[in-house]
């Protein structure tokens, strides 16, 4: 083989390593550096000399949220709606991509059609509060699972998966007596444990990370999943800092007192840390998922 | 008469077989039910609520009941002072994050196909999809942090500097360039996915024929890589083309505050608020509508033109 020396690729290379570097240090750093914070004392936060390690170790930000406030209350209805909601999109979407992925089946242009045109039109926001509403979900935990029950890339994610699966074990099943439901719990999704993870944990992301329809659905306070709760603080601090920057003096009061700056910093980390464990493993299941969903048919 | 015979036979036939097939895929139906139920009740019964947008929507009468305006509320939305603000922000993120946001995974991908495979590339691309993960909230919230003109890194180290403090979160000149920043942020690993795929489909053959022809990286990266993935950046782009009306909510709520209005009220915002904050339903309804079908419009276009230069398009 020829040996590529020439100062064109040796600037490439360079340029290529920079960028790599440059990217890894800018991606990881202001998260290790919430963390580091969340474990720093207040004196090392307020002087911000806290970079990647904690300064003046201490977990008092963590035992505060967890022992007073929003935060305990608002991770488990996280996990609750996560976990309930999850359950929910898996059972809708795999129970309808299976007859979609069906190739013979009749209505399947009715029905793909049905599914098509709401990727290109919808209602928008206010008819569907209007509707949530009207159907007696407002202020309930189904408002933040049942509008979302089904999204449309998952389908044709999960449609995708089950057209490749062969023909011929359905087919078998069938001659020996079996129907199609039969077919599609005992067979069909036995065989799909791969699909079922990638769109059970793209849904999951999903859920735990929304905030916005728990804003607009939900008005009881105690039903608020855990990003809307770090939102509302977040929020908190910045309005009282532009009161304080404005020269409110009682803002500025209430600013030095709620400003434990670590307890921001762990109310993040908290929201964070779920999917910052899960990512690295599932992630290659995720990628493939976003090649099959941007697939046409 | 004897034509209407045979045609309403054929239709009887027709639907005979049509049924037999539908009774022998019953079970499939069953399945595909609760499905079709829940597209028609979240999707197409706002489609119909839509409607609203040319009534005087009332709580009480309902969506039927409610007294027709005809075109009342988007007249009122045209003649708003605020509805080239709106359409001007919404337009000028769009236009941006397709200048700015757009080529980078595009760059990143191809900066990664360079790498060997290894660990080094492996780590390098699961790291960029960290930030894919962290919720919206949490992304805001270390913007927030960060760039405190208290106590944010960002300002410390421009007072180090001698400059300055600058209220970032409040400026509305800095409310775009920090939405653009940290969308590349957060979208550069996770956006370069359908490169990197259509990179690695590139026949290895064509790279080492490259090679025997003495060709350099550079000359491989513009020859081949650059052209093969081609029509997967052509595509991607009229999709993207085809949105420049519409943005979310979510992430311009989040920054958002009354003293960067100017350049952060976008058509969603405005919608969520006069709508439901202060209950301006029908009003808010005829916006969305004239935005959703803004975009329809636009995306038609950019399909035919997809169609015409890539021969496969969106629909």
């Amino acid at each position: 083989m020829v040996k590529d020396n020439s100062l064109s690729t040796k600037i490439l290379t360079l340029i290529v390593h920079i960028t790599m570097i440059f990217v890894l240090i800018v991606t990881l750093y202001p998260v290790l550096n919430v963390f580091a914070s969340s474990l720093s004392s207040a004196d090392a936060n307020n002087r911000g000399i806290v970079t990647i390690f904690p300064i003046g170790f201490t977990l008092d930000s963590y035992k505060m949220i967890f022992t007073a406030g929003a935060v305990p209350r608002a991770f488990k209805n996280s996990v609750i709606y996560t976990v309930v909601g999850t359950l929910i999109n898996l059972i809708l979407t795999t129970s309808f991509a299976y007859p979609l992925s069906r190739k013979s089946l009749p209505l399947k242009s009715f029905y793909t059609w049905l599914v098509i045109i709401t990727m290109y039109f919808s209602g928008g926001l206010i008819p569907l509060f209007i509707l949530v509403k009207n159907l007696g979900l407002y202020d309930t935990m189904w408002a933040l699972i049942l509008p979302g029950a089904i999204n449309t890339t998952n389908l044709i994610i999960m449609r995708t998966f089950f057209q490749n699966i062969p023909h011929e074990l359905e087919e078998s099943a069938y001659l020996d007596g079996a129907n199609e439901f039969v077919i599609f719990t005992r067979i069909v999704l036995p065989l799909s444990k791969a699909a079922l993870a990638t769109v059970g944990l793209y849904y999951a992301v999903g859920h735990w990370n929304s905030w916005f329809n728990a804003m607009i659905f939900l008005s009881d306070q105690k039903k608020f999943p855990l990003q809307l709760v770090l939102r509302d603080i977040i929020m908190l601090a910045q309005t009282l800092q532009q009161a304080a920057e404005a020269g409110d003096l009682s803002a500025r009061q209430e600013l030095g007192l709620i400003n434990a700056k670590g307890v921001k910093y762990a109310t993040l980390f908290v929201s964070m840390v779920p999917m910052l464990a899960v990512y690295p493993f599932v992630q290659k299941y995720f990628v493939k998922g976003v090649m099959i969903g941007s697939l046409k048919d | 008469m004897e034509v209407t015979f045979s045609k309403k036979e054929t239709f009887q036939t027709r639907f005979k077989t049509f049924w037999k097939s539908m009774k022998k895929t019953k079970y499939l139906h069953l399945l595909a039910l609760p499905g079709v139920l829940y597209y028609i009740i979240f999707h197409y019964i706002p489609m119909y609520g839509v409607i609203i947008a040319f009534k005087d929507y009332n709580f009480r009468k309902g969506i039927l009941g409610s007294e027709w305006v005809g075109l009342k509320h988007f007249i009122r939305f045209f003649e708003n002072p605020f509805f080239w603000r709106l359409i001007r922000n919404t337009v000028l993120i769009n236009v941006y994050q397709i200048i700015f946001v757009f080529p980078l995974p595009i760059l990143f991908a191809l900066f990664l196909n360079e790498l060997r495979d290894g660990f080094y590339k492996r780590f390098v691309q699961t790291v960029s999809y960290l930030p894919h993960f962290i919720s919206l909230p949490a992304i805001i919230g270390m913007m927030v942090m960060f760039l405190s003109p208290t106590d944010g890194v960002v300002n410390m180290i421009l007072q180090k500097m001698g400059l300055p403090t600058i209220y970032f979160m409040a400026d509305p000149r800095w409310f775009r360039p920090l939405y653009i920043i940290s969308d590349i942020w957060q979208h550069l690993g996770w956006g370069a996915i359908i490169y990197i795929a259509a990179l690695s489909n590139v026949n290895p053959e064509l790279y080492e024929g490259a090679v025997i022809d003495g060709a350099t990286r550079v000359q491989m990266m513009r020859y081949i890589s650059i052209p093969s993935i081609m029509p997967t950046i052509v595509i991607m782009l009229l999709l993207r083309i085809g949105h420049i009306m519409s943005l979310g909510a979510e992430k311009v709520l989040l920054m958002q505050s009354p003293l960067n209005y100017e350049t952060s009220d976008v058509i969603s915002t405005y919608v969520y608020r006069r709508g439901l904050v202060y209950g301006e339903y029908s009003y808010t309804t005829a916006i969305g509508l004239f935005n959703s079908l803004i975009n329809l419009t636009i995306l038609i276009i950019a399909n035919k033109i997809t169609k015409r230069v890539t021969e496969t398009g969106l629909f």
